[in-house]
């Protein structure tokens, strides 16, 4: 008796429960969407709009007067350019020797594998640090040189464990066993076998070594000087950051007129929009990929 | 082939286990070259990039010059350690290091793991699905674009809070240049960006829980609270754990980008920290045994600190990274 009650009583504040876990994550929805909504919103309204902090829910009159300016400015062209190559280049250089590297790794039968991951995962913790890294490239004629964003960085370390751990468990031993008594070697066997089994973990690669290069900004920052060279990132900083958080520039500003200062406002929301545009776009279609690297990691962790 | 027909000279008997252990070894050498050689590029890689610049770490016990390069300057044994721990920024940017660090740890750290247990909660897939597309988007925008989103809506002219706050008290904060808000927007505006990010790792620890232990707390009368508490809990604390660990090994080392972007001249004082300082004393200021020695000093820290993080748990909880 007593139990049933408790039931009842149990399964009134499980409905409370329910609510408050929608409500919380409703809330949740709202602060994620909101900011990025509204950059979308004020960047086809009326400026004067947004700048008095009329546009909340709806866009307020229209213009791409912002996009207009965005197209007009070279330098956001050229940045695209540069990071497009440097996110191709760097994409394919990374996927490539990811995926070779890491199915060695995964072999039980080679033996050198547990000391060559130590080797790797030794830098995850120890390295040279900035300046001797800077000391070191600047020999290698890498300083100001658009190659240093291919070349830095060509493998890291947790896209190798979870590509690893991927072909741990996508293919097993016996599967190589099988081939090698039919006289197929490594070789043969990672490029008709492994390879073709491992579609999803070659696009999990390439997704996030590919936002990786999209997003790079400190390799640039460091070892560009060149403005031709500049990736996206760098440019755009110029248009979001540069001209607001320097006080100096701030007192330059107040002297334009105020339109001017409006419009440099609106090319912020569409610089945003702009730059953010072909990750956003194609992440919900990638998603599943984004996520099950993260949870094939975790199965090692 | 040409191995074959030079060995017709020896007798069948002989040739017979040498032959058959010379191909075996052929077949063996073959298959691991062909490993090694898949290798290769990936060791060369980390070679150069990873490994080479640890024989500039001796710039630390140095005094750079660079007409004598690395291995030519003279040694000065611990002036550079010296000179930084006497110097006027040492306890500002360990105690913005280790404060925003902290800070983060307290409220980033927690705040996936409690958004993991809600989504768990959520019997609609589809409105599940939702959320977790929705926030775990923001993980992709570039820190670049972040701040430059936090200057749009932190303006004290133009920026949406601010024209709340003054709809209500009349007045606006300069968020970005006032010292005692940098802490904060710096950790919050990492939520909004990583907590749905975060939260992968645990929804999947959750997933992996066995649907039997659901049901029989059902029956035993347990309401929705409690089996969070006794099922749920014990379920994801082992990753909670390696997680924390990992957390506690980056204490000292707060991420260079969106400090850097979020710095300005007025927020200095609670901005500076370690990877930031030995950026501009390094690159700007041109003082390089200076900066390898501020580097190579956190490092270490980082380090024992990731141990005794491990250490700690593996006493507590059993759980530990090695």
């Amino acid at each position: 008796m007593r139990k049933s009650e408790n039931k009842i009583k149990s399964r009134g504040i499980d409905l409370v429960f329910d609510i408050s876990v929608y409500v919380i994550l409703t809330g949740v929805l709202f602060i994620i969407l909101y900011p990025l909504y509204l950059i979308l919103i004020a960047s086809i309204s009326e400026p004067n709009a947004v700048y008095a902090g009329e546009v909340r829910f709806l866009p307020i009159g229209f213009t791409l007067l912002g996009y207009q300016k965005i197209f007009q400015e070279g330098k956001i062209w050229i940045g695209y350019r540069n990071t497009i190559i440097y996110t191709v280049l760097g994409t394919t250089l990374n996927v490539l020797l990811t995926m070779m590297a890491a199915y060695p790794l995964s072999r039980k039968s080679f033996k050198p594998r547990t000391q060559i991951m130590v080797f790797f995962l030794v830098t995850m913790y120890i390295g040279g640090g900035l300046i001797p890294t800077y000391l070191l490239l600047s020999e290698l004629k890498l300083v100001n040189n658009p190659l240093v964003m291919i070349v830095t960085g060509a493998v890291t370390v947790w896209n190798l464990i979870i590509t690893r751990t991927y072909y741990q468990s996508t293919i097993p031993e016996e599967l190589y066993e099988a081939a090698a008594m039919d006289g197929g070697s490594h070789f043969h066997f990672f490029l008709k076998v492994a390879l073709p089994l491992s579609k999803a973990i070659v696009a999990v690669n390439v997704l996030y070594y590919g936002v990786g290069h999209w997003n790079e900004f400190f390799t640039a920052l460091i070892y560009l000087r060149n403005p031709n060279y500049y990736p996206l990132q760098l440019v755009i900083r110029s248009i979001l950051i540069q001209n607001t958080v320097n006080p100096d520039e701030l007192k330059d500003l107040s002297i334009l007129s105020e339109d001017y200062q409006k419009v440099v406002e609106l090319m912020k929301f569409s610089t945003i929009i702009v730059s953010s545009f072909p990750v956003l776009m194609l992440y919900p279609f990638l998603q599943k990929y984004f996520v099950a690297g993260v949870t094939v990691g975790a199965i090692k962790g | 082939m040409h191995n074959s027909t030079a060995k017709h000279t020896l007798t069948e008997v002989e040739a017979m286990p040498s032959k058959k252990m010379f191909d075996r070894f052929k077949k063996h050498f073959m298959r691991d070259y062909q490993l090694y050689l898949m290798l290769l590029p990936t060791l060369v890689f980390f070679i150069i990039f990873e490994y080479l610049p640890m024989y500039g770490i001796q710039l630390a016990f140095k005094k750079y010059s660079a007409m004598k390069g690395i291995w030519g300057s003279p040694w000065n044994g611990l002036d550079n350690f010296r000179r930084f721990f006497n110097s006027y920024a040492f306890w500002r940017v360990i105690k913005n290091t280790l404060g925003i660090s902290i800070y983060q740890l307290f409220i980033s750290f927690p705040l996936p793991i409690i958004l993991a247990l809600l989504l768990n909660q959520v019997r609609s897939k589809r409105f599940k699905k939702v959320v977790q597309t929705v926030t775990y988007a923001p993980h992709f925008i570039s820190t670049v674009v972040l701040v430059g989103m936090l200057h749009i809506f932190l303006s004290p002219r133009s920026g949406i809070i601010n024209h709340a706050i003054k709809a209500m008290s009349g007045n606006t904060i300069f968020f970005l240049g006032e010292a005692s808000w940098f802490k904060t927007i710096f950790v919050f505006s990492g939520v909004w960006q990583n907590c749905g990010w975060g939260a992968i790792v645990y929804l999947a620890a959750l997933t992996a829980v066995d649907t039997d232990l659901y049901s029989s707390a059902y029956v035993d009368g347990c309401n929705r609270f409690q089996i969070i508490r006794h099922v749920d809990i014990p379920s994801i604390l082992p990753t909670a754990v390696i997680m924390f660990i990992l957390n506690a090994g980056k204490m000292m080392r707060v991420g260079f980008q969106k400090v850097y972007l979020l710095q300005n001249d007025l927020n200095l004082s609670t901005s500076e920290v370690i990877s930031t300082y030995v950026y501009k004393i390094g690159l700007i200021d041109g003082q390089f045994s200076y900066s390898t020695a501020v580097n190579l000093f956190n490092t270490i820290i980082n380090i024992i600190l990731l141990v005794t993080a491990n250490k700690l748990a593996k006493k507590v909880t059993d759980t530990s990274l090695w």
